[in-house]
């Protein structure tokens, strides 16, 4: 048992089965110990299941179970790494939202530190504009180290890599962030590996508190990065406490951006860095015009299982028009072939965050739930009252969509 | 040519539920699949084997009922299979996972590089997309992620040249071109999974599959396991509830139904 990351003391131990309990990653068990006291049960622990997260050793009365002390091995020289980097991507100088959205969450990281740190935003690109820069600036960057270099026209993963890695390691940011992304995904976590750090991806919640790392007893300012995790059946904190950067994408719309402020000052820091030759080659980019961001509209009208067939997604279309919003729909409406995968909402699909969530025959998976848990307002209509989605709607009809949809269809058209 | 997939064993996650009374996961009766898109990239390795008569090898990192999905993955065409596993590796997050994995693809090609690594666009527990990335890296072989389809061409001597994908990305779909080594990971997008073959799974039933451990990959002991991992999991809880609002029954009047939502709508704002 000596790797496990805990210790269970046999002579302490009474068999009570709390820790078993109080496991969230089922990796505690009982097992027969006749005479170990009178239950007779001891608990051992499976070390591949173990995450070290504490929680049996806070649900022991006992005191029978201890963390065991490992070595600590960890980034050199930590305390020399500040700031609170923010990625932010861009395509065609065009900086996307969720980079407004992190520089938000940035400045309240900021503030949970009061120590000075900058907030600085790193933008890579070729002939970017100025605009570009000034909006970072406006949305609170104190610097944006900027990368123009023909090499980063189009976005190729491995010479993106090598851009942020570099930096990194020249100027040693405490907290990076990125846009979970399609982009922010694939290049990010090769980052991470490159500077030998953690990476948490898709975290739905982000501060900064003093905490004491485990390992040294130190207290420190650490991120603690939350993140669902089993298909959103649970949330997870994780913090990254003897590496630096402590790494964290989140996807779009799950962190609302502040009003951009155009008296903030900050400095625009031009890089030039040898970069590595591209390894591979974009040919084209074939844009679907079927393809549809409906993470960027206000108002969602969105179909499931309970549409029965694609033709009925008609009747959605119909009323998203009269509302003036787009339809989306849930994994089942995918899966099943009525819908384009870029209209899903949900763990799989896409984070939306608009006004209104107007949805008909979805039952509320939990995957789907963590996709429009940024919604605004939700009206549901589902034809079983115990449908998980009345859970979470702000207001609900149980009926038959079949016949509610034309009835609201007619009701809209004529006000 | 060499194709490397790597496959991960995971709990069937549509069905893990949380037990109300103790807010933990209740894992019981929870089946145990391969990873749904790892499925979909062991299908690209075996077309380049139908093909070109690749060799396919397949890696699994888990504990030794992991097994399974290698065997099924034997079963359909590949050719060996490996299982890096012990108990040293346990809580090992994305970096001392992508460490492990790439010591044993460079293992099994005695320290080179295989032509292609695949993986599956992420997998279905943890949701991160970053093991496929982090292998990447160890390895020092470009990366192309979310990969819908994959075209390999042939030399002038009919072996495998380069490859084209098309990359499902934001803005469009990225045709990209390269040559090899390449890790690739693959989306659901891709060619659909074939079906075992009866010879295949009794051949596979009785296959030998090696397993590695720290000590035939010749491990650093402070890259693996939960030890080599910078993450630390510190709380796990369940997700936040949002309660409900109001709930009306109109399955007997549906336009008074359409009426309530049309009311609330517009009490909101949210009708023009």
């Amino acid at each position: 048992m000596a790797d496990a990351p805990i210790y269970i003391d046999p002579k302490l131990c009474k068999g009570c089965g709390k820790c078993v309990k109080g496991c969230g990653f089922g990796a505690l068990k009982m097992i027969d110990a006749p005479g170990a006291n009178k239950i007779g049960k001891i608990a051992e622990v499976d070390p591949s299941a173990c995450r070290a997260c504490s929680a049996c050793i806070k649900a022991c009365p006992f005191k029978a179970i201890s963390e065991v002390k490992r070595e600590v091995n960890g980034t050199a020289d930590i305390a020399s790494y500040k700031d609170i980097w923010v990625f932010a991507e861009q395509t065609g100088g065009k900086v996307a939202e969720v980079a407004y959205e992190l520089l938000a969450k940035g400045l309240e990281l900021k503030a949970q530190r009061g120590d000075g740190a900058r907030l600085c935003a790193v933008l890579i690109g070729s002939a970017l504009p100025a605009e570009a820069k000034d909006s970072l600036v406006a949305a609170g960057a104190d610097v944006v180290y900027v990368v123009d270099d023909p090499a980063l026209a189009d976005y190729e993963a491995n010479v993106y890599v090598d851009a942020v890695s570099q930096l990194i390691v020249k100027h040693k940011p405490e907290v990076v962030l990125a846009g979970a992304t399609a982009v922010g995904r694939a290049f990010f976590a090769r980052v991470a590996v490159k500077v030998r750090t953690g990476l948490t991806a898709d975290c739905t919640m982000l501060k900064v508190e003093e905490t004491q790392n485990k390992d040294t007893g130190a207290m420190q300012m650490l991120l603690h990065q939350t993140r669902p995790a089993f298909g959103g059946n649970i949330m997870a904190t994780i913090m990254t406490p003897n590496h630096r950067p402590q790494m964290a994408t989140v996807r779009p719309k799950v962190f609302k951006k502040a009003p951009p402020d155009a008296s903030r000052r900050g400095e625009v820091v031009m890089e030039s860095l040898k970069l590595i030759a591209a390894k591979t080659k974009l040919v084209e980019i074939v844009k679907d015009p079927d393809s549809i961001d409906i993470a960027a509209h206000d108002i969602l009208v969105s179909g499931g299982r309970g549409l029965k067939k694609a033709e009925n997604f008609k009747m959605l279309f119909k009323l998203a028009e009269l509302l003036g919003g787009e339809v989306a729909c849930s994994r089942a409406a995918v899966d099943a072939g009525w819908c384009p995968v870029s209209r899903q909402v949900g763990q799989t699909g896409k984070t939306v965050a608009p006004r209104l969530y107007l949805c008909f025959g979805i039952s509320g998976a939990i995957q789907h739930l963590e996709g429009i848990r940024g919604a605004d307002t939700i009206v549901a209509v589902n034809s079983d009252p115990n449908a998980p989605i009345f859970g979470v709607a702000d207001y609900g009809i149980v009926g038959d969509l079949f016949e509610i949809i034309p009835a609201l269809i007619e009701q809209l058209s004529a006000s | 040519m060499h194709v490397v997939v790597c496959v991960k064993q995971v709990p069937d996650t549509t069905n893990v539920r949380i037990n109300p009374k103790t807010n933990t996961l209740m894992r019981e009766g929870v089946e145990s699949i391969v990873n749904p898109f790892d499925e979909y990239a062991l299908e690209q390795a075996l077309e380049m084997k139908d093909r070109f008569g690749a060799k396919v090898s397949v890696i699994s990192m888990g504990p030794p009922q992991a097994t399974v999905v290698l065997r099924d993955a034997l079963a359909r065409g590949a050719d060996a299979a490996y299982l890096v596993s012990s108990r040293a590796f346990g809580g090992a997050d994305t970096l001392a996972t992508s460490y492990t994995i790439a010591l044993a693809i460079k293992k099994i090609c005695d320290g080179a590089a295989p032509d292609l690594v695949l993986f599956g666009k992420q997998a279905i527990d943890g949701d991160t997309a970053q093991v496929g990335p982090g292998v990447s890296e160890f390895l020092d072989v470009p990366l192309v992620t979310y990969v819908k389809s994959l075209e390999v061409s042939a030399g002038a001597d009919g072996a495998p040249a380069g490859w084209r994908v098309v990359s499902a990305m934001d803005d469009g779909e990225h045709i990209v071109e390269g040559a090899f080594p390449a890790v690739m990971t693959v989306l659901k997008e891709a060619a659909p999974p074939r079906f075992a073959p009866l010879a295949g799974a009794i051949k596979a039933a009785a296959a030998d599959i090696a397993i590695l451990d720290e000590k035939v990959l010749a491990a650093d002991a402070s890259k693996i396991g939960l030890g080599g991992s910078p993450t630390k999991v510190v709380t796990i809880f369940p997700p936040p509830v949002k309660g409900g609002g109001e709930k009306v029954d109109a399955r007997d009047d549906a336009t008074r139904g359409a009426r309530g939502i049309v009311d609330f709508l517009s009490a909101k704002g949210l009708v023009k």
